[in-house]
């Protein structure tokens, strides 16, 4: 089932790479979306798949994935052999060293970074404003955590907060249109054409990880980056992992900017780079004990402990 | 049938015109959320769903309360409802479409609506809130209509009526239960993640719908020769006071567990909703005046002698029925935002513009339930009016 959605967005265009080109580029908005049904329908007619794509929608439609899903793995196929340099991964995941981040500097570049190649609108109110990724302390982050008598340096170390990716996503439950869905690697993403904007997953997300467009987006972005789609008015957004630049082969934005303190891979794979910082280190996430099994994962690297000496061994004083 | 809507007194036509006003003016209000986005309601990132989402929780409990009748009627051959049945059910039509367009109004992109069905999902609780509401709606409308349609012509209902009002009786059962699994079932949600959800919100439906069933029954009775039976009213009066009972007690249930147990975040909501919490207390004069008006709405309907005062009656269910909709329409779902996934509070404050969305979603539930009631009410004294002449 997943993987029939995932490749249906193959199709749709959005993260379809020709070369290392986006195949999607941008296109001033109100015809975008027929813009980018001209292009669909053009990318299905150049795989030859047109009618194989069909096919599997009125699978999808009747409920019958398994008519679907062998419609499914052909464009799948194409679609890995466009961009050969796209790593694959069974868990995608992340893992944090916010105490390196803060020694870095690097958060506001992160955020920057994420902000303006997704085109995320730059609402001040706090109350609609939209962000993928931001930062809170300790005591906010990890309420259930939280004591009277943390390290000062643990008290005021800020973690930067994003979706989850929850292995048992309670977002992908709720929504009533399948708009948000859960790949086969892990990634929590979503189809801002379909979403109707009822705001489910808004109040469902313990992690408070999603935002709505309570307005039209475009007049709150800088610079239009071409490389991802805009959205429109009344849809919920979240970071997506950067699906876009996976597909490319290419590192999420976040790990890119953040100089080493961000980690991404596979959390199937006992060798990947997070499994071996999460293999070295105390971790802790956002709110286990609800069974989401959150994909990002916070190293307490002795950011506990006032001096940074103590690396990989005994994380605790 | 329709037709006998169509003829009334001045009075019936002022009342149609200023509800009328109030859509138009409702929907001209919608425009603009429509044109502009949901920036234009008080709702914010903390607190997705407002006023809106909990009107449509509320109004799904008044739809589900017709059964109260309905079962005494049909089940235990209680025959002093026979006159009730169809206004519950029509009441039900009615909260059914204003519960359903509270959804849409709350809608981001509502031109996707039908994306639910194109994509139908099992695992999302709202896909089956849709299927049993309309599904209930239906039913519904259905047996309303005929049942009308053949006392209009003289005859008995149709048998296959019956079966339809039985199967009526797990549907609105379902309709509420669904409605409160919405809320009941996600994690981090302390204040709705309660196994005892479900059944407040049918303790609370089953006191506040028939509560205004009775009410819309006392001035039809006075506006018009369709005259509900004192027997009717007592017997459903003591309903709405044995179901606010239950529902007063259930909430008291959670609020031992929470306090009890003493676990912060199981404390929180409640806290924020009768004390105020970090210096935010915007609903607590509305929660308290609800925990008087309940208790008030209790006392008056228990004590027989004051029950029977047919003056203090419909006192005592308007304060029944606000404190209902004060508990559900308003404090259960904004109370269950707060705090929000970092620990903070934020306020949510509903703007003009959503309010008058607000007015014009009742006031065209009103207008409907104005013309079902009438057609009603012109079908059965036409008989009553026919039937004298034939005996004199």
């Amino acid at each position: 089932m997943s993987e029939l959605r995932r490749t249906q967005k193959d199709i749709k265009g959005t993260y379809v790479t020709k070369g290392t080109v986006p195949f999607v580029t941008y296109v001033p908005f109100m015809s975008l979306e027929r813009r980018e049904f001209i292009r669909q329908g053009f990318a299905a007619g150049l795989l030859g798949l047109g009618a194989l794509g069909s096919l599997g929608a009125l699978g999808t439609l009747v409920g019958c994935s398994k008519v679907a899903a062998p419609a499914a793995t052909a464009p799948a196929a194409t679609t890995a052999t466009a961009a050969p340099a796209a790593p694959a991964a069974q868990r995608w995941g992340l893992v944090i060293d916010p105490a390196l981040l803060v020694k870095t500097q690097a958060f506001n570049a992160v955020a920057q970074a994420c902000h303006s190649h997704h085109n995320v609108p730059q609402i001040s109110d706090p109350k609609t404003e939209v962000k993928w990724i931001w930062q809170d302390d300790f005591a906010h982050c990890f309420e259930e955590m939280d004591s009277a008598y943390l390290p000062a340096a643990l008290r005021e170390l800020q973690f930067p907060v994003l979706c989850n990716h929850c292995e048992n996503p309670v977002c992908v439950r709720v929504c009533p249109t399948q708009a948000t869905f859960k790949r086969d690697d892990g990634i929590v993403d979503m189809d801002y054409h379909r979403c109707i904007g009822c705001r489910f997953c808004m109040t469902s997300c313990p992690y408070g990880a999603r935002s709505l467009n309570f307005c039209d987006p475009q007049p709150y972005i800088a610079q239009v980056d071409p490389g991802y789609p805009t959205r429109m008015r009344g849809v919920v957004e979240k970071c997506n992992f950067c699906v876009e630049r996976l597909a490319q082969g290419l590192p999420p934005h976040c790990v890119e900017a953040s100089q080493g303190a961000i980690l991404y891979g596979d959390l199937d794979d006992p060798a990947s780079e997070v499994r071996q910082a999460l293999a070295g280190s105390l971790s802790i996430r956002r709110r286990p004990e609800l069974g989401t099994e959150p994909s990002v994962y916070y190293l307490l690297r002795g950011a506990e402990s006032p001096t940074d000496a103590p690396k990989g061994g005994e994380p605790h004083a | 049938m329709l037709e006998k809507a169509l003829r009334g007194s001045k009075r019936y036509y002022l009342w149609l015109a200023i509800l009328a006003v109030l859509i138009a003016v409702g929907a001209a209000a919608y425009t603009r959320q429509l044109t502009y986005g949901l920036g234009l309601t008080g709702m914010s990132r903390d607190v997705p769903w407002g006023l809106y989402i909990a009107q449509f929780t509320f109004l799904v409990g008044v739809a589900a309360s017709g059964v109260m009748v309905v079962i005494p009627h049909y089940l235990h051959n209680f025959r002093a409802f026979g006159r009730m049945v169809i206004l519950g059910e029509f009441l039900a039509v009615a909260a059914v479409i204003m519960a359903i367009l509270f959804v849409f109004v709350d809608l981001g992109q509502p031109t996707r609506v039908l994306n639910v069905l194109l994509h139908p999902t099992p695992h999302s609780i709202m896909f089956w809130d849709i299927c049993v509401l309309g599904a209930y709606l239906l039913v519904n409308i259905v047996i309303g209509w005929a049942v009308l349609g053949a006392e209009k012509k003289g005859f008995p209902p149709p048998r296959w009526t019956r079966i339809l009002t039985i199967l009526s009786i797990p549907l609105a059962i379902s309709i509420h239960t669904v409605t409160a699994f919405l809320y009941a079932g996600l994690p981090g949600k302390a204040y709705w993640l309660s196994a005892i959800m479900a059944a407040r919100f049918l303790a609370s439906a089953f006191a506040s719908g028939p509560a205004l069933l009775i009410i819309l029954s006392l001035i039809i009775r006075r506006f018009t020769s369709f005259k509900v039976t004192d027997l009717a009213v007592d017997a459903l009066v003591k309903i709405v006071c044995y179901a606010m009972i239950a529902n007063v007690f259930f909430f008291l249930l959670e609020v031992f567990t929470s306090f009890y147990s003493a676990i912060p975040s199981h404390q929180a909501s409640l806290r924020y909703l009768f004390v105020g919490l970090d210096g935010s207390g915007g609903l607590v004069p509305l929660m308290w005046v609800a925990a008087v008006l309940a208790l008030a709405g209790i006392t008056l309907l228990l004590v027989p002698r004051l029950r029977r005062n047919l003056r203090l009656l419909p006192v005592s269910l308007v304060a029944i029925f606000v404190a209902c909709w004060l508990d559900k329409g308003v404090g259960l779902v904004l109370g269950g935002f707060v705090p929000n996934a970092f620990g903070r509070v934020t306020d949510y404050l509903p703007t003009a513009n959503e309010l008058l969305i607000i007015c014009g979603v009742y006031a065209l539930g009103l207008f409907i339930l104005t013309i079902l009631y009438k057609i009603v009410i012109a079908v059965r004294t036409t008989n009553e009016e026919e039937l004298s002449k034939t005996d004199s």
